[in-house]
């Protein structure tokens, strides 16, 4: 019995290499691009040249052999800010992700064991959260705690958390109904052990695809605030802060402003290409096929 | 009573009362503020009895159902209140503010969904009839690629392309009451472009998605069975049962303009409702983020609703009770 196990685990990997193999380009592209980023994210000290922000010359000085990317507005080297940047963007739009998948992960499984009045009670709740437009909340929320990294997370935690908390609650609903459920309580097993050995193996699949997605989205609306100057602040580095700060060099033709955005648009853009495919894989929901 | 009126004054019913609980929502805000909050907007320094006096001002004296009252009573007459940054000597209201902007905004988002709706319909049903095509696959791969990027990014392509490097359209939407149509429009042109491309995307997946599902029903398979030919398979088959999913594509990227504004908004600082709010926020201006945050909030709810009624009033089952 005992060489059973690993040889089951290794026809598992081969699966799993097989269908890399006969992923597409787009999967293909997705995934190295995922790598490089987390690669730079992980070891951004090591990696950049000089400090997060450090002055190193003048502001918004030329492309050079020195800086690859020239200085932003206050004389700081772009390529080490964009560096530290992917660190700071990517790590709190993670934090984001978890605390939301957390907090409405939970609610949901919940909701769906106990159902009665804590369902309805919640969900109805969550529906009025949902019918304002999540960046207007986002925004009325930030106004009222003052836009700190911590804040960021639990507000864009919270907002996102509705969504989560949607999903996680359709497809428990349809576990806590099955027999082996039923079971395991008439077992008398602890109602964390039922969650955690019996329902949350079960709900696992749709909620990874969500967190790709829900990642993806959470990174914009980070971006997108910092951008607009309420999400992380300076000095911290951050893609949609530095786009914001050197905005005025495209109105002189200068490119320099697009490498932060085109960052944020290539990281978006190669998860979702990643998710697509893993959709299409596992379910076959896209194009309703 | 006929099914139909039913089912639309229950939908009604409904969204009246969201639309009571997102207000209670906004309005608590104020209540959620930190116990610091008038020294921040004060400033340091500030004394108790300057403190005390615009906490009453704000009202927070009073209990908070009366509040709540007198506020939606003023809301309902227009009357939003006065900006926080109005203290100084000379009083703003938060209507004054807003009316102008809005009506901005509101220029903006009607002639992007002018231009965008129908051409994302078009494109959507082509995509769906022509599946799996070469065309099919360009406009799949290109609008992955735009929905994935952030507003601002393609703000500011557009803005490099067409603006600093051709010279063709104005890089800035600086318009103000006295400009007229047709310069506005052309002030516009940037911003409208980007929102359009952002919503073209989102919409012509959707409607494609929505058209495939249909065409895989049995009934059209056999109204093509029976040998009709493909125009009328698709209007007078596919498209009756077409209409309640293409217009809640359609409203849901409506909803969607209203907050990709604020971003847009920001890169060509266009005088709109959106720029407000952000500066609002900034500022900390909490009478201004209420009011926006429920002009924005209402706008949403009102464009599912009628998304919703559309829906239930042209579906062919409901029309034709037995």
């Amino acid at each position: 019995m005992e060489t059973k196990v690993p040889r089951a685990r290794r026809s598992k990997t081969a699966a799993a290499l097989r269908e890399l193999k006969k992923a597409p380009w787009s999967a293909w592209f997705g995934l190295i691009v995922l790598l490089g980023y987390t690669f730079v994210a992980l070891f951004a000290p090591l990696i950049a040249p000089s400090k997060e922000s450090e002055i190193v010359g003048d502001s918004y000085m030329e492309w050079s052999a020195l800086y690859p990317f020239g200085t932003d507005q206050l004389g700081r080297d772009m390529l080490s800010r964009m560096i530290f940047a992917a660190q700071n963007s990517m790590g709190i739009a993670l934090a984001a992700t978890m605390f939301s998948f957390l907090t409405g992960g939970i609610l949901g499984i919940m909701a769906s064991i106990l159902r009665g009045w804590f369902d309805q009670a919640v969900s109805r709740f969550i529906d009025a959260l949902m019918a304002i437009p999540s960046l207007i909340f986002a925004l009325m929320m930030l106004s009222i705690l003052g836009s700190t990294a911590i804040n960021l997370i639990i507000v864009i935690g919270v907002v996102d958390a509705t969504r989560v908390f949607r999903l996680t609650r359709a497809v428990s609903m349809n576990v806590v109904s099955l027999d082996f459920v039923e079971a395991a309580r008439l077992r008398g097993e602890k109602l964390p052990w039922v969650v955690f050995r019996e329902i949350v193996p079960n709900i696992l699949p749709p909620l990874i695809t969500e967190f790709g997605l829900r990642y993806c989205f959470v990174f914009l609306t980070i971006s997108s605030l910092s951008f607009l100057g309420l999400g992380l602040q300076p000095p911290t580095a951050d893609w949609g802060l530095m786009v914001k700060e050197n905005a005025t060099l495209i109105t002189y033709g200068d490119i320099t402003p697009l490498l932060p955005a085109g960052a944020i648009a290539l990281l978006t853009v190669a998860i979702n290409f990643v998710v697509d495919w893993f959709l299409h894989k596992t379910s076959g929901l896209r194009d309703g096929q | 009573m006929h099914p139909l009126a039913r089912t639309i004054l229950q939908r009604l019913g409904l969204g009246l009362m969201t639309l009571f609980i997102v207000s209670i929502v906004i309005f608590s805000m104020v209540s959620w503020l930190p116990g610091d909050f008038a020294k921040a907007i004060l400033g340091q320094a500030a004394t108790e009895e300057t403190v005390a006096a615009f906490q009453k001002e704000i009202g927070l004296d009073k209990p908070p159902v009366q509040r709540y009252v007198e506020w939606v009573g003023n809301v309902v007459q227009g009357e939003f209140g006065s900006s926080f940054a109005s203290r100084v000597g000379y009083k703003r209201t938060v209507a004054e503010l807003i009316a102008p902007r809005l009506a901005n905004t509101l220029f903006l988002a009607s002639l992007t969904a002018a231009i965008a709706v129908p051409l994302a319909l078009a494109l959507g049903i082509l995509a769906a009839l022509y599946r799996n095509s070469l065309f099919d696959r360009i406009v799949n791969s290109v609008t992955l690629t735009t929905i994935s990027m952030p507003e601002f990014f393609m703000a500011y392509l557009l803005m490099l392309f067409l603006s600093v490097k051709l010279s063709w359209l104005p890089g800035l939407a600086s318009v103000d009451a006295e400009t007229e149509l047709l310069e506005r429009i052309t002030r516009c042109a940037l911003p409208t472009l980007t929102l359009t491309l952002v919503i073209v995307a989102h919409m012509m997946r959707m409607t494609r998605a929505a058209i495939i599902n249909l065409l895989a029903c049995p009934y059209i398979e056999m109204a093509r069975l029976k040998g009709m030919s493909k125009s009328r398979v698709i209007l007078r088959h596919a498209l009756p049962n077409a209409w309640a999913p293409i217009v809640n594509v359609v409203a849901f990227n409506l909803a969607y303009l209203v907050v990709g504004v604020v971003v847009v908004e920001a890169v060509f600082t266009y005088p709109g409702i959106g720029q407000l709010m952000v500066d609002a926020v900034t500022a900390r201006d909490i009478p201004v983020v209420q009011a926006c945050a429920l002009i924005f909030a209402a706008t949403y709810i009102m464009l599912n609703l009628t998304a919703d009624i559309i829906s239930i009033a042209t579906n062919p089952r409901l029309l034709h009770p037995r």
